[in-house]
């Protein structure tokens, strides 16, 4: 039997995606491009928060599996020609290989340890990305738009240069990572990461191993993170080593605190607000940053779960 | 909104007879009007002046406002609004004021990336230009090529010249580093030593030398010893000198970044007085006075410049006039603060390039951010060959190869004598020449 609000959880969120789909045809070129790029950043922090959000574990090491993505789909594309939908599925391969050799490693550490754990296998990849140059080109990095060929479908063809085939990939990659992340949460998987969140020894005691839990979840996270970089690079064109650095860790962090963690769409409103309160802010002042700063703050003082966790806590117990 | 700088302001009022005339008989006054070319302002200006204003060209500047690249971005926006100014001053392009509209990218591809969608899409600006970080650069490139829109970067990489970019990428106003390193190899192995141990960034800025450098000295007859890259984490560089090998007549040292000063102060500490000849690319100081506490270890080093910080270096009315124009005193730093040291060797790159969209944009009779528009400038601009010297140019002359969209120019050797940068060589444009590996042209539009 289904738990109440069930459909109106599945109907909210197929909702968004309508939403998003049918925004591309009102919104300026200028904010469907911008759209386009939110969603597929919106993904990674889908992937974060499942991590984050279900299974408790705060990771700063995600830019490692965020870049294996983009640099599997990069490099196979540019040194041996493969297409776009196979180089789609080496880079999620690949993270989720780089995600299950992560977990196996780091998940033995909890709290703190983990997150300097897996911190520092990331700063070791992203080192990695720049020694082995003569692959990687290092920090400089390197484009793949002559290498691609065009996505075909249906006996036509979609040239990735096209603002309308950016988005409809975007939105339809997002759709499938958020559907399969509601899906999970509201799983009996998901069920037993909340558990191992709030209380991971009862959760044994119920005869559950938190060590597989956490290693699926992680699995889980690393993949999708692995998908969204896949995907950026195949709309954008470049991978560097920049996308591996810290910062790249921080930012899904980031867009799930603001948007809430542990809730489905937290992860796409924070992608969303905090893109664009840089762009406008950029575009007032040079000191851009500390208007971000004071904007975060502010949020956080009004929600401090979070805008989707706020929503959740105040008006909407229903919401995932 | 849009953020408008200085230039911006000026191009928005309208341009008065008076204040044409007198701009002109400014530089009229100061002997430097036109250049080999024949270019002349008075002539911009009577044409401007007797044109009703008229819609301006936006050019969108990507500028590293924050971030790594944050001090050479400070003094590209000024170099690039007092060159905007003073176009709008001598009656603009076509008869058309400038109008720049700058967006920081923050020294981040990703942003980069963002900033000429904004630029394109959102501020429909009719060029972009202005980039200098080579991530950024690379990151940014494929959307002006999928946005069509001519971007004319100011980096010296050698991204541009290598083919990897596309056709509506440009380098009109700074050589590159293949160049200039094969433009200084010549003195380098015929004046400090054939046996040469190289000390470079583990990264993109310090390959293009360690390739560069690697394949011109033994063509000269000289050895590279030894080619140490240093983590760009990294702190201290003691135990890198301790693996020069001892037969090592000259140093070549292109460290970037804030770690400069430990590096030349272990250095210092390593060799002593009994130290090979040194030399250095100027990157490594730009914004960084050369009286620095920890830098005398430098007295009697040589560097490369592209454009000698100290005036007297190469002293031409348009190098002064230039000079003066940007707000950089003798010493290279700014008129209104001493203390704020210009990146001399890579900023007027800034100003030379918005002189090259001027040109191509009259010559090629550009109106519109229109398809047909923007075939006509950039198959204009493939055609130009040489960009002459003069107040448009003072780096010097520049031969344009259309092939490859990049500009070869002359380049400078300096001693550090007495805390300053002395001019000993100036390479010819024949030296940095090498063959076009590429060719843009061959690509559709």
């Amino acid at each position: 039997m289904r738990r109440p609000g069930a459909r109106a959880v599945w109907a909210l969120h197929l909702a968004v995606i309508l939403l998003l789909l049918g925004l591309q045809v009102v919104v300026p070129p200028f904010h469907q491009i911008m759209l386009a790029r939110i969603m597929v950043l919106a993904v990674y922090a889908i992937g974060y928060n499942v991590l984050l959000g279900y299974a408790g574990l705060m990771s700063l090491g995600h830019a490692m599996l965020f870049a294996s993505g983009m640099y599997a789909t990069g490099l196979t594309i540019l040194y041996f020609g493969v297409g776009a939908g196979a180089a789609f599925g080496l880079g999620v391969l690949a993270s989720a290989v780089m995600a299950t050799a992560l977990g196996l490693v780091t998940l033995r550490a909890s709290r703190v340890s983990f997150l300097i754990v897996t911190m520092m296998f990331s700063q070791a990849f992203y080192l990695a990305t720049l020694y082995f140059n003569e692959i990687t080109m290092g920090d400089q990095g390197f484009i793949i738009s002559g290498q691609l060929a065009p996505l075909r479908a249906g006996g036509r063809e979609f040239a990735f240069s096209d603002p309308a085939v950016k988005y409809n990939l975007a939105l339809v990659v997002f759709a499938l990572c958020l559907m399969l992340s509601v899906w999970l949460t509201r799983s009996p998987i998901g069920r037993v990461l909340v558990g191992v969140r709030e209380n991971e020894e009862r959760t044994r005691l119920l005869g559950y191993n938190p060590l597989s839990y956490k290693l699926l979840a992680l699995i889980a996270s690393g993949t999708i993170a692995g998908a969204s970089g896949s995907l950026y690079t195949l709309m954008f064109s470049y991978v560097g080593s920049s996308f591996a650095s810290i910062l790249y860790s921080i930012y899904p962090l980031l867009w799930t605190l603001l948007g809430g963690t542990g809730t489905t769409l937290g992860p796409l409103l924070g992608t969303a607000l905090m893109t664009y309160v840089v762009d406008i802010a950029s575009g007032l002042t040079s000191s851009y940053l500390l208007l971000v700063g004071a904007t975060l703050l502010i949020l956080i003082m009004w929600f401090p779960a979070g805008v989707m966790g706020g929503i959740r806590t105040r008006w909407a117990r229903w919401l995932p | 909104m849009e953020h408008v700088s200085e230039g911006t302001r000026v191009a928005s009022e309208k341009i008065s007879r008076r204040a044409a005339i007198k701009a002109a008989g400014a530089l009229v006054g100061a002997g430097i009007v036109g250049g080999v070319g024949g270019f002349s302002p008075a002539a911009s200006v009577s044409r401007a002046a007797a044109q009703p204003a008229r819609t301006p060209i936006k050019i969108g500047f990507q500028v590293h406002r924050t971030g790594i690249g944050a001090v050479y971005g400070r003094w590209y926006e000024r170099t690039a609004t007092a060159a905007a100014t003073l176009i709008n001053e001598m009656g603009g392009i076509a008869g058309r004021p400038i109008q720049l509209v700058p967006e920081d990218d923050g020294t981040d591809p990703r942003r980069g990336a963002e900033v000429v969608e904004k630029l394109a899409v959102h501020h429909k600006v009719d060029f972009i230009y202005g980039t200098l970080f080579s991530h950024v650069v690379i990151a940014s490139a494929p959307r002006a090529g999928e946005l069509k829109i001519p971007y004319f970067v100011v980096s010296e990489g050698y991204h541009v010249a290598s083919g990897k970019l596309n056709r509506y990428v440009f380098q009109p106003g700074i050589t590159d580093v293949r160049a200039q390193v094969t433009g200084i190899s010549g003195w380098l192995v015929k004046n400090l030593g054939k046996k040469i141990t190289m000390i470079f960034p583990d990264y993109a800025f310090g390959y293009d030398h360690r390739d560069f450098l690697g394949r011109a000295v033994p063509a000269l007859g000289g050895t590279i010893q030894a080619r140490l890259a240093i983590p760009p984490t990294e702190t201290s560089f003691s135990k890198y000198f301790a693996r020069v090998p001892a037969d090592t007549e000259v140093l070549y040292h292109v460290m970037v970044g804030p770690g400069v000063l430990t590096f030349v102060k272990e250095m210092g500490e390593h060799f002593g007085a009994r130290r090979p000849q040194i030399f250095g690319f100027i990157d490594s100081l730009e914004g960084v006075d050369l009286a620095s506490p920890g830098l005398e270890y430098l007295e009697g080093t040589h560097f490369w410049e592209a454009f000698p910080r100290y005036a007297g270096g190469y002293p031409t009315p348009h190098e002064r006039f230039y000079r003066d124009r940007v707000g950089v005193n003798d010493a290279g730093a700014s008129v209104r603060d001493p203390k704020d040291v210009s990146t001399y060797s890579h900023m007027f790159g800034c100003w030379e390039t918005l002189f090259v969209i001027k040109q191509a944009v009259e010559q090629s009779g550009y109106r519109d951010p229109t398809p047909k528009d923007y075939r006509a400038l950039i198959e204009t601009l493939e055609e130009v060959q040489w960009f002459n010297e003069g107040i448009q140019h003072p780096q010097g002359p520049k031969k344009f190869v259309g092939q490859i969209h990049q500009s070869f120019g002359q380049q400078f050797i300096s001693k550090v004598e007495n805390r300053r940068l002395k001019v000993v060589h100036r390479t010819k444009i024949e030296d940095s020449l090498y063959p076009p590996e590429a060719d843009y042209r061959k690509q559709p539009l």
